[in-house]
């Protein structure tokens, strides 16, 4: 792999930019793998080259039905944090950021990672003994962050409305410095380049249609290429993992919802950090390219549509112009939706099946992209293993009979 | 002031109404009809933008929503509105407005310096570099950001309102352009309720700018005349400057009615714009199409515009943005670009066609009049900086994909492009359809939807006028006839409009540089985001294919204009590159907002003080004015303390403690709520849903009762009372009313249909006043003759009908304090009366109001719990020591029963609730606080459970806590830590969580 | 925004009006205790989710506090019946 830097950028420059490298191969699927990853998503490809980067597996290949990076890495809010309640679902975020924080030099592409903070209001006496009680627990893992006043949130971002006279007036936030904002596509892009340059073969346009077993043991996976023999499979198919379980037998606790999310026209620098707010229902952050990144809360219903119901768009742009009264006449440019899918408890599974080799990592829920990093590590460790990485065990599919559940969304209050 | 680029024929603008306005500073004229583009182009204003990426000047492009470059700043303050588009913005008086880049001017930008270095940036350089020094990131963001970005947003709020209108119509026509216009006369000649909605100021769409004689008028004069016809019909609705921005499910579309912006910003004459929510039951969108332009070397110089708009600038404006114009095509179409500035007096230097040999009705019109036309050629590049000063034109081979010959220059100030149509599929492909790509058309075809929809004219790729014409026609009256209205039979006679044959076009996207695009002049695809011809090439050389990953790496399409001019072209040269047909290359996927829409207008009303709804009880004045701070809970203001002059909170809410404890308080319970249950099997199905069983309690008897959902955690709790053998009454938390009412609904409904139960919401019906403390008797008495209040008639846990300051009521004893307590319910209407009768009968007593601040005290000194506050959604009723709760004999599985047996449901160390006891009485614990066994542990250290409630108590001049810790039932006076964010922490004693009266005696008097 | 038909009321309203209640016809194990913690753990939590046709409980929450089923197809999002709570749906496969 040539690695990137400005000296190559200029080198490239004096040949018209006419001799860079691909920034990953076309293979021919092999006969068989070691491991077959299912979803070429960011999760998947940061899976696939921690397997070859960590774990020396390189025999490897990801299979993607559409284009690398295509499915929820590219229509997420890109927000990154890991202030989670749960001890367990914040030592796995926090493994996460922590990956965040070397990324783009590990991957040497730039991912943008963006640490501005990330505020989480506060607008009752509820929400505040939870934030008490979340930055606590976060800050006795070792995990930074604080609680900050109206006055404090207003420095930090001026155009906020902190008036008392609100109908939910801010009371206070949760701050973690370190949070922020990654560019999601370079995150997968950068994924796939490093686990390529490992030796890992990205096969796009190419859908698996069954998972194939023999005497309960996974033996490969049928695709719209045909049969491709590997000895264990992972799937990573978030806004379809129920679909693809169902091609081994297995039932999964998600279910697919959509999520909505929307930018504004891109605007001069006007916020500089990320917003959110469980109790009215939005969040906010600028993208460096000028656009205000907004996103909304998950749609009722399921549904793999990738659209959802206005509604939904009209209460979040509320949230936010009562949020930011001075963003009421900027204009929406562009309104998307991704798949979700979800867990009773809003935590993901990572997770063995009762099918030999076959493993599952979904349920992220509308947590999935900052978690990109940690999901990765901790499931190629546990696909590499064949047993739980110290930090899934928690995660598994078996938490849903022994009643073992980590409600994020019961506690935390923010589920994105 | 003169105009230079004004014509003597004004078109659709008023010469007789001048309007002055200023563009970056500089005072302007321009005309009533002007947009601020027109006006601008009539003037000579060159540049009116900087690019994006490399501050390239930058001129306007077209006459739409499609312009790339015009975008500018409107007014100043409050009301200023960022990146408008000059072509959308209406002219009138005082208009003012600035270009959104560009330092010290658009005209002189020292940014412009960074283009010099563009070859540095190509797409996705900023992917490879900027990583080294990891910690110098934040520094280049920062500089990055302060590079991007158009306008500016407000920093105030704004001073305008908008609102909403809900719609439902049978046919909702999308444009009228001359097949909407037609479809809309059609569907409303059967009566059906129509809505035509058009995003300009006036009906006519591309005729507005037509030479072209329909029914032997002038198609301005037919425009007039059919909507003359349509606005005859009272069932037909026009809604101008009105942009149909997003396309739902099931037929919900929305529209946004800018009603005051063409007259000033901030004009107070009601709403500023208004989003109408449509639900129609057939759709007809004709919203035509957008001229492509040519990608040629430097084709981003001012100057270079699209055929048709500077057709309609002279046409409709009277401004001819130059003096010599080369007009570039690949079709027949654009040359009435020709005639038409012919026509205004000016020159055409040539017509440069890309094909070899054409000779169609219009190209022989053109000829005729003596303008030379090159077939064959191509222009390849334009000449100039901040204005075209000529057009560098070659022979090209007969596929257009290289120059054969030698390259000469004409010299010219306008170089008009036109590379065919794009049918504006974009509300069709917001369906979910996936648009065709057609090569008979070169343009996309709406795709199939699941809607009840079909689009007509140029957005179904049919440009020729009378064949869109009788489109419309057609589909107006079908899509009526599917709603229920007329026979399907168009009803009017198709206009007469002589058609005009035209040649094949030639699908040609890229005009080739006698260097690789890599090497020639920047041939700029998305002129708002720099995306060029040799960006897209390569992100193909660096291995990405799919269009959704070109897209991204380039940026192409993601500009305020959402590539509605270079989508389909960056496609093209992407498909070229890759070597295959546009069609194998993929689709484009178009989402709402079909042009950028106000957050406020979407938001409407629903802000500020109608953000949510606030609810009051009927006793809400008397609080005010007693001076009450309120707090949120749910939608209900509830009073927090009601302190008194010079009181701080603390001081109030122990006066409000101590009075209830020692005489009296008085507290609102308007607000929980309220579920009248009835029927013969209520006591059954009631058992059913709380933990402990219902099926004994006689009329006139409460029981207190734990509801969980069926994953055995504890959702809601309340009191329920027995009125009469099939009818109860369930008392819900404030904020979980309209939840269990839900809950109940639908186990009855779906799970036990059954069981004959019904349940109605009665909690804005009653209003109540809950007396409590040792004196509550005594004014009970003063205000109750009919009930016997002794202990022994009227005990703890009885309720009683009677009649309390002369209104009948329903008085409960049940207590949330541990005292004394009367319950007191009247008509809503009422509560104010009763709660000013019991405040004078309790006067002797000092009756003290108090609020839920001291409420929770007082609670928590009992160990009372509040669902949601002490419990968060992962407590089990034994968690909460409320083993009592959970009715062991009960056959019927209750809900959550079951779970309840789960293994990790019955580990030994869950979290219980405790007490805890500072070992400093006057330390209070942060609510929230962790817990730890040792604070001076290293990170991470190992949490116990967390403190749930935590007070001050006047009563027991002491701090205390409720609180969930690991096997906190076997831990009893052990000493735990709180540390607190500055490293130090408070250490207290786990107790019982009952800390005054323990034996409850105080509430059975 | 979805356009759904209450068989209640008799007529089409908006989405805004009734909240989505899950999965249709999971009847409630009529025997829990003697069930497993899978067997439980299976009513409780886990959903078919399918990509297509799907039937559904909604509640017409602001109407008239009934619940009943939609036959809804999941990726399209195409409404096919409206059926009351009690009776079997009349469809059951895409294209029937």
């Amino acid at each position: 792999m040539k690695r990137y830097s400005g000296f190559s950028l200029f080198a490239n420059a004096l040949s018209y930019h006419e001799k860079w490298q691909k920034v990953w191969r076309k293979p021919i699927p092999k006969k068989e793998y070691d491991v077959i990853v299912v979803g070429g998503g960011g999760h998947g490809l940061a899976t696939a080259y921690y397997l070859a980067k960590v774990h020396g597996i390189t025999n490897v290949a990801v299979i993607e039905k559409g284009y690398l990076g295509g499915g929820n890495t590219a229509r997420n809010t890109t927000i990154i944090r890991s202030n989670y309640l749960w001890d367990e679902a914040a030592q796995l975020y926090e493994l996460s950021l922590k990956l965040w924080e070397g990324l783009s030099q590990e991957l040497n592409y730039n991912v943008m990672f963006s640490q501005r903070g990330v505020l989480n209001l506060g607008h009752t006496l509820q929400d505040m003994r939870d934030i008490e009680r979340r930055v606590n627990a976060n800050r006795l893992n070792g995990i930074d962050g604080e609680v900050v006043s109206p006055k404090r949130i207003k420095e930090i971002a001026p155009l906020i409305n902190t008036s008392p006279n609100s109908r939910y007036p801010i009371l206070g936030a949760s701050w973690q410095p370190r949070g922020g904002t990654a560019r999601h596509d370079a995150v997968a892009w950068g994924y796939a380049r490093g686990a390529d340059a490992l030796g890992v073969d990205m096969i796009q346009q190419t859908e698996v249609t069954g998972i194939r077993r023999k005497n309960g043991a996974v033996i490969g996976v049928d695709t719209t290429q045909g049969f491709i023999g590997a000895r264990k499979v992972a799937c990573v198919t978030a806004g379809n993992s129920g679909v693809v379980a169902a091609m081994a037998g297995l039932r999964l606790p998600v279910e697919s919802r959509p999520l909505q999310a929307l930018v504004s026209e891109p605007v001069k620098p006007c916020l500089d950090t990320v917003v959110m707010s469980n109790a009215v229902h939005g969040y906010v952050s600028q993208s460096d390219k000028g656009d205000l990144v907004i996103g909304a809360g998950v749609d009722s219903y399921n549904g793999y549509g990738q659209r959802g119901s206005f509604h939904v768009i009209e209460h979040t742009v509320q949230a936010i112009c009562e949020l930011f009264p001075a963003f009421s006449r900027v204009q929406m440019n562009r309104q998307w939706g991704g798949v979700v899918d979800t867990c009773p408890d809003a935590c993901p599974i990572i997770s063995k099946t009762s099918v030999e080799g076959l493993y599952f990592n979904c349920g992220w829920g509308t947590g999935g992209f900052k978690a990109t990093p940690g999901s990765g590590f901790v499931f190629a460790d546990t696909v590499a293993n064949d047993r739980p990485h110290p930090l899934a065990k928690a995660f598994t599919v078996d938490r849903f009979n022994s009643g073992a559940l980590i409600d994020e969304h019961g506690a935390a209050g923010v589920a994105h | 002031m003169k105009q230079k680029n004004r014509l003597v024929v004004f078109g659709r603008t008023d010469p007789n109404q001048p309007i002055n306005f200023t563009f970056n500073g500089k005072p302007y004229q321009g005309l009533l009809g002007d947009t601020l583009a027109s006006a601008l182009l009539a003037n000579g204003v060159n540049v009116v933008g900087r690019s994006f990426k490399y501050a390239r000047p930058r001129g306007i492009v077209g006459h739409g929503p499609e312009e790339p470059n015009g975008i500018i700043q409107l007014g100043s303050g409050s009301a200023t509105v960022p990146n408008l588009k000059v072509t959308q913005v209406e002219l009138y008086e005082g208009l003012d407005a600035k270009s959104v880049n560009g330092w010290p001017s658009v005209n002189i930008d020292v940014m412009g310096l960074v283009g010099a270095f563009g070859r540095l940036m190509p797409p996705g350089f900023y992917y490879k570099t900027f990583m080294y020094p990891k910690k110098l990131w934040m520094t280049y963001e920062h500089f990055i950001r302060k590079a991007a970005g158009l306008g500016k947003t407000p920093t105030e709020a704004d001073p305008d309102t908008y609102e909403k209108l809900n719609q439902h119509c049978d046919v909702l026509v999308v444009g009228a352009g001359p097949a909407g216009l037609t479809a809309a006369l059609e569907a409303g000649l059967t009566g059906a309720r129509v809505i035509i909605a058009d995003e300009q100021s006036e009906f006519g769409g591309s005729l507005l700018a037509s030479t072209q004689p329909i029914d032997d008028q002038s198609s301005t004069d037919w425009i007039a005349q059919t909507v003359s016809a349509i606005t005859a019909m009272p069932n037909v609705q026009r809604l101008s400057r009105s942009t149909v921005f997003g396309y739902y499910d099931h037929n919900f579309l929305t529209i946004l009615e800018k009603r005051t912006d063409h007259l000033g910003i901030n004009s107070p004459q009601g709403a500023r714009q208004r989003l109408h929510r449509v639900r129609a039951k057939q759709v007809v969108l004709a919203t035509g199409a957008f001229e492509r332009p040519l990608v040629f070397a430097h084709n981003d110089i001012p100057g270079v515009m699209q055929a048709s708009s500077v057709s309609t600038y002279v046409n409709r404006y009277g401004v001819a943005p130059g003096e010599k114009l080369v007009l570039a095509t690949t079709n027949d179409n654009a040359y009435q670009t020709a005639i038409d500035w012919y026509n205004s007096g000016r020159v055409v230097v040539a017509v440069v066609d890309t094909r070899q040999a054409t000779n169609g009705p219009l190209v022989s019109h053109v000829k005729d009049l003596g303008i030379e036309v090159l077939q064959g050629y191509g222009v390849i590049q334009a000449m100039g900086s901040k204005r075209v000063r000529g057009a560098l034109v070659a022979p090209l081979n007969e596929n257009g994909t290289k120059v054969t010959g030698p390259v000469e220059q004409l010299k010219c100030d306008l170089i008009a492009t036109s590379g065919g149509w794009s049918a504006a599929v974009h509300l069709s492909s917001h369906t979910g359809a996936k648009p065709i790509w057609d090569d008979a058309i070169v343009s996309f075809r709406p795709g199939i939807s699941k809607q009840q929809e079909r689009s007509v004219g140029a957005c179904n790729g049919t440009f020729d006028l009378a064949q869109g014409l009788l489109e419309g026609a057609l589909a107006g009256s079908e899509a009526a006839q599917l709603a229920g209205f007329g026979d399907g039979q168009v009803k009017r006679g198709m206009p007469i409009v002589n058609t005009l044959e035209e040649q094949a076009q030639q699908a040609l996207f890229l005009i080739p540089h006698t260097l690789p695009s890599s090497r020639a002049p920047s041939q700029f695809v998305d002129l708002q985001l720099d995306v060029s011809a040799a960006g897209i090439e390569l992100a193909v050389t660096e291995g990405f294919e799919s269009v959704e990953h070109v897209k991204r790496y380039t940026a192409l399409g993601f500009g305020t204009d959402q590539g509605k001019l270079g989508n389909i072209n960056g496609m093209a040269i992407l498909a070229n590159a890759l070597g295959q047909s546009i069609a194998e290359t993929g689709t484009t996927i178009f989402r709402p907002s079909y042009t950028p829409t106000t957050f406020g207008a979407i938001a409407g009303r629903d802000i500020g003080e109608l953000f949510d709804p606030e609810r009051y009880t009927a006793m809400h004045r008397w609080h005010e004015q007693q001076g009450a701070v309120f707090e949120d809970v749910g939608q209900w203001k509830r009073p927090w303390f009601f302190p008194n002059q010079q009181e701080t909170m603390h001081q109030a809410v122990n006066r409000e403690c101590m009075a209830v404890r020692n005489s009296i308080g008085i507290l609102d319970a308007s607000t929980l709520g309220k579920i009248d249950i009835q029927g013969p099997d209520a006591a059954e199905f009631i058992t059913r849903m709380y933990t402990n069983s219902y099926l004994t309690l006689a009329p006139g008897k409460c029981r207190y009762g734990v509801m969980l959902k069926e994953d055995g955690m504890i959702f809601d709790d309340g009191v329920c009372a027995c009125i009469s053998d099939n009818h109860y009454l369930m008392f819900t938390t404030t904020g979980g009313a309209a939840g269990v009412l839900a809950w109940l609904e639908l186990w009855q409904q779906t799970e036990w249909p059954e069981l004959q139960v019904y349940f109605t919401s009665v909690t804005d019906h009653w209003a109540t006043a809950t007396i409590t403390g040792p004196n509550a008797r005594n004014v009970m008495a003063k205000v109750c003759d009919d009930i016997d209040l002794s202990a022994d008639k009227f005990g703890f846990m009885d309720w009683r009908d009677g009649t309390v300051a002369g209104l009948a009521a329903r008085v409960f004893r049940i207590s949330f304090t541990g005292e004394l307590t009367y319950e007191i319910n009247v008509a809503a209407n009422y509560g104010r009366y009763l709660w000013e009768r019991l405040m004078a009968a309790g006067a002797e007593f000092d009756i003290t109001p108090y609020g839920t601040e001291a409420m929770h005290v007082l609670r928590a000194e009992k160990g009372f719990i509040i669902v949601g506050q002490d419990t968060d959604g992962s407590m089990t009723p034994t968690d909460m020591n409320m083993d009592w709760v959970i009715g062991k004999k009960k056959t019927f599985s209750f809900v959550g029963k079951r779970s309840l047996e789960r293994s990790d449901c019955l580990r030994d160390n869950r979290k219980r609730l405790v007490g805890l006891k500072t070992l400093v009485p006057t330390a209070v614990i942060p609510e929230g606080a962790q817990i730890v066994n040792d604070p001076h542990q290293p990170l991470p250290m190992a949490m116990q459970g967390h403190v749930t409630s935590s007070y001050f108590s006047a009563n027991l001049d002491h701090s205390i806590a409720l609180a969930v810790v690991k096997g906190g039932l076997n831990r009893m006076g052990e000493i735990v830590y709180c540390p607190a964010a500055d490293g130090s922490s408070i250490a207290a004693e786990i107790v019982n969580s009952v800390f005054y009266d323990p034996k409850g005696e105080r509430q059975h008097v | 925004m979805l356009l759904i038909y209450c068989p209640h009321c008799l007529e089409s309203r908006e989405e805004e009006e009734f909240s989505y209640g899950g999965e249709a016809h999971i009847a409630r194990p009529l025997d829990p205790e003697n069930l497993s913690d899978e067997q439980w753990g299976d009513y409780l939590f886990f959903r078919k989710n399918p990509r297509g046709i799907h039937h559904e409980m909604w509640y017409h929450a602001t109407g008239c506090r009934r619940y009943f089923n939609v036959t809804r197809n999941t990726l399209t999002y195409e409404i096919l019946e409206s059926y009351l709570v009690g009776t079997e749906p009349q469809i059951t496969e895409v294209g029937v």
